[in-house]
């Protein structure tokens, strides 16, 4: 027993140094493209796995990820441009003092972003969360549009739909992996903790749950919150990722791609969302083919169809949830448990030939 | 009087319809109560009342002289009140110790940040309800099949994994919601044994409804019976058995379940 | 605030009204039968205002012919998407069959993209329908009497089919208790279909009076508008017709006299049906109209 656990330990601890040189390697060797697309799957990555504590494993149908991810974004986004840049890019209406000067550095901002969010959340919480199931859906989605819409008219903090610009840009693959990997560990140690199993009590059985001690709503709240939480970061990470935020980036479009990342990895598993955020980021990088004109030889041309990058997805989900509604892993997570076993009794197997 | 549990003449309505009316309940540590009368008596509305559910529009509970009237449900189990579900109500995607571990949460010291960091304070708390849980599995022989997901045990052992999630949350009142539903006279006669062993063996008081007459008579000291949401008679199983005005309750009502 | 000024603001107001009203029915009826937000319900607005006006603009139909070809579209289409996306997951947890819908609004909406693309297009609105009222100092479109008139029609036919026919009194079984209405040999499936029928045909005449009124088709026209209908519906009872007529013209008139009272606050005004749904949620969950239930244990 406590062989195996050794054997985990370190298993656990080769993969973390193959990734750290696999990142070491890619910030030097790989194209800037290529950065920029993992990057974005590392994003993609953080709001996958916080989404699916909430709706995978609490159980509560929330769809207000863009709107946490905004507030991140945003309040990232002017903790670090630079003053001269908030001069020139306020040009509607100027910003208020008390946030013109400001310039922090780039973790701080990161930090707070997540705050902010994960305060918003809570706010949001207290009165969304009495609801269940498709009110909260359609409650949370109606304060994410609230965020934005407020977002987009109180122009002195946020220059209104002008967006912002010239925001900090942070290229390096450490910067994004390095957080989705603290993430992921955070959010298996939650998963795997007294709270977490509550977490799926209250999904699996709000009276039962109710009955066994848990309190309903600050689990929940806490749940919900530690999701607005890591939406914050990512949307931050966002902000110095492309450079640029404006309210229209956090439409419910966004909150949709996420939960098809949530639905296809399989709600409730986190090695589920890790693995479709990643394949979805790609995917549709490489299907932007589809959207660009095909020209054949210069014989013939067809022209781009905008928009079909989202068709493919929604037919996607739609196939995903009518015949294969657990997703590619349930409930299941990864485990060096059956790795190990599958490994013994191949070599058993051996053996005995 | 050192009462376990009063309830001082409380009521529920629901929609002006009076579920129950005026109960006054009076339950004494150590005893074994039966709760009886026809469908739709409001028997599991008690229950409800007793553990939080519904907020009685009359009356007031007590729990160890303590006014439990109005508190959510999960204060109520922490202060020692558990229950088991009518309908079986286990968590589906958990094995039979996960189900069991739940309850411990509520005996929690440690927090959520030293949880996440492994904190040896979590790991040391977290270790022992762990042997807790274990123990009690085992005392109640559902130990083999720890492992085992909660929806996939028969039946009997599905009602046997609710009531010892209950007593993982240490409570010294139990509440039973028909434990015997379902059971034939074998398995209810096990049931029978199981409940007075975990009595005795854990301090319990225990408040339970039941249709199975049989079972009902055999365990129970005292058995209040329940007509249309009013408290038609109250006393020793032999006393009820003889009681006229129950008789006549339950030969106009339902007699199929007994 | 002048009177004339206040006089087209309620004008607009009861437009806007009756709309919401005409489009939180189908809703209303599809939530009562199998409890789900069709968030593919917005998206057939678009479908019936654009084959509208590709009936009107490309295949030169006289306007009436465009309306009714693309009524029947819709209808079509509302029930081929209950059959497909939400009938398979009918035993499946709510939360499926709600991704499901979600799934479906986005494929029509991307599909609309891709096949039209995503700039809006201008409405044709017929001359016999819209021409401009003068009374004294204010003038007003037709549509302010028309959209109103055909909303009040068509309600009342929604309430005769519910209240007096065979299948209406069905569906209301149906929306009481699933098990026991298809214990008791009513046709469940066909009694979903016909909610679907009625609730898109309703969704094809709304979307094409909103954009007679609005006079413009994107792919996405049917996301806030349809949002804020389910909001209506919710508001005046889900479930209940007269409820989302009452939720309907609650909303509208709100929305408008808000912006006409407070010009302040006109960048919000998409959010004020949020704000409404939250409060009613919290306090009267059951609506205006509605019965509040609570689970059994």
């Amino acid at each position: 027993m406590d062989d195996k656990k050794q054997i985990k330990f370190i298993l656990n601890i080769a993969v973390l140094a193959l990734i750290c040189v696999f990142l070491w390697w890619g910030n030097d060797n790989l194209s800037s493209f290529y950065i920029r697309i993992l990057n974005l799957s590392a994003i993609f990555v953080i709001l996958g796995i916080s989404m699916n504590l909430v709706l995978g494993f609490t159980g509560m149908f929330s769809l207000g990820h863009s709107g946490f991810m905004c507030i991140g974004a945003y309040v990232a986004s002017i903790l670090t441009m630079s003053p001269a840049s908030k001069e020139i890019i306020y040009f509607m209406e100027p910003i208020t003092p008390i946030l013109a000067q400001i310039q922090w550095p780039i973790f701080p901002a990161i930090i707070m972003a997540g705050v902010v969010a994960a305060l918003f959340g809570f706010l949001v919480g207290i009165p969304a969360l009495r609801l269940r199931d498709d009110y909260l859906a359609i409650a949370t989605l109606g304060f994410a549009e609230i965020i934005r819409i407020i977002v987009t008219n109180t122009i002195t903090i946020t220059n209104g739909a002008l967006g912002l610009k010239n925001i900090p840009s942070v290229k390096s693959m450490w910067v994004y992996w390095g957080i989705a990997i603290i993430t992921i560990i955070i959010l298996k140690k939650i998963v795997n903790s007294s709270w977490g199993y509550s977490f799926k009590a209250i999904r699996d059985n709000e009276i039962a749950a109710e009955a066994m001690g848990i309190n309903l709503f600050s689990h929940k709240l806490l749940s919900f919150s530690i999701g607005a939480f890591f939406a914050g970061i990512a949307g931050a990470l966002m902000a110095f990722l492309i450079t640029s935020v404006d309210p229209t980036m956090f439409r419910f479009t966004f909150t949709f791609q996420i939960l098809l990342i949530v639905v296809l990895g399989g709600m409730g598993s986190l090695t589920g969302s890790v693995i479709s955020a990643v394949a979805i980021t790609i995917l549709m990088e490489v299907l932007r083919v589809v959207e660009e004109p095909i020209n054949f030889f210069g014989l013939l041309q067809i022209p781009g169809l905008p928009g079909m990058r989202m068709v493919i997805f929604a037919l996607g989900l739609l196939l995903v949830i009518l015949y294969y509604r657990q997703g590619l892993m349930g409930t299941r997570e990864f485990n060096w448990d059956y790795i190990l076993n599958k490994i013994d009794s191949f070599r058993k197997r051996g053996a005995s030939m | 009087m050192n009462e376990v549990l009063t309830t001082d003449h409380i009521s529920m309505e629901f929609g002006g319809l009076r579920a129950v009316s005026d109960l006054h309940l009076q339950v004494y540590p150590q005893e074994i109560i039966g709760l009886i009368g026809p469908n739709g008596a409001g028997k599991t509305t008690v229950f409800n009342m007793i553990t939080g559910v519904y907020k009685p529009v009359e009356g007031q509970i007590y729990f160890d002289s303590n006014n439990i009237t109005g508190l959510s449900p999960d204060k109520i189990t922490k202060l020692g009140i558990a229950r088991t579900f009518q309908n079986i109500r286990l968590f589906n995607s958990m094995t039979v110790l996960e189900n069991v571990m739940i309850s411990k949460h509520l005996r929690r010291k440690s927090n959520l940040l030293e949880a996440v960091l492994s904190m040896p304070k979590y790991n040391r708390e977290r270790t022992m309800h762990y042997k807790e849980c274990m123990e009690l599995l085992e005392k109640v022989e559902l130990a083999d099949v720890a492992d085992e997901m909660a929806t996939s045990l028969p039946y009997g052992k599905q009602r046997r994994l609710e009531i010892v999630r209950a007593l993982a949350t240490e409570p010294k009142l139990l509440l039973l919601d028909e434990p015997a539903a379902g059971m034939n006279p074998n398995e209810s006669n096990e049931l029978m044994e199981f409940i007075s062993k975990i009595r005795n063996e854990f301090d319990l008081t225990v408040l339970m409804i039941e249709h199975h007459m049989e079972v009902v008579m055999g365990i129970c000291q005292r058995i209040y019976v329940l007509d249309y949401g009013v408290n038609l008679a109250v006393g020793s199983p032999s006393e009820i058995q003889n009681n006229e005005k129950v008789i006549e309750a339950y030969l106009g009502a339902v007699d199929t379940d007994a | 605030m002048s009177m004339d000024i206040f006089l087209q603001n309620v004008a607009n107001s009861i437009t806007l009204g009756s709309l919401y009203a005409l489009i939180a029915i189908g809703y209303t009826m599809v939530y009562g039968i199998i409890r789900l937000i069709n968030f593919a319900h917005a998206d057939l607005l678009m479908v019936a205002s654009y084959i509208a006006f590709y009936g009107i603009l490309v295949f030169t139909l006289p306007w009436y012919w465009a309306f009714i070809i693309a009524v029947v579209l819709t209808t079509i289409m509302g029930v081929s998407i209950e059959k497909v996306a939400y009938r398979p997951l009918r035993t499946a947890p709510r939360i499926s069959v709600l991704i499901s819908a979600i799934g479906v609004s986005f494929l029509l909406q991307n599909v609309a993209i891709v096949v039209i693309g995503a700039r809006p297009k201008p409405f044709p609105r017929p001359e016999q329908l819209v021409w401009n009222i003068n009374m004294g100092d204010i003038s007003f479109l037709s549509l302010t009497i028309l959209i109103p008139i055909v909303t009040f029609i068509l309600l009342l036919l929604v309430m005769f089919l519910v209240k007096k026919t065979k299948m209406g009194i069905a569906m209301r079984a149906v929306s009481r208790d699933f098990e026991t209405a298809s214990l008791m040999s009513v046709d469940v499936n066909k009694v979903i279909s016909t909610t679907f029928m009625i609730g898109s045909a309703l969704a094809g005449v709304g979307g094409i009076m909103w954009s007679m009124q609005y006079p413009q088709v994107d792919p996405l026209m049917g996301l806030f508008p349809g949002i804020k209908c389910f909001i209506a519906a919710v508001m005046g009872g889900i479930g209940s017709i007269p409820g989302a007529m009452i939720g309907g013209f609650v909303l509208g008139i709100c929305e408008i006299m808000i912006v006409a009272f407070l010009p302040a606050l006109s960048g919000y005004r998409d959010a004020f049906a949020f704000v409404i749904l939250i409060l009613i949620l919290l306090f009267r969950p059951g609506g205006i109209l509605g019965e509040n239930t609570v689970e059994k244990v």
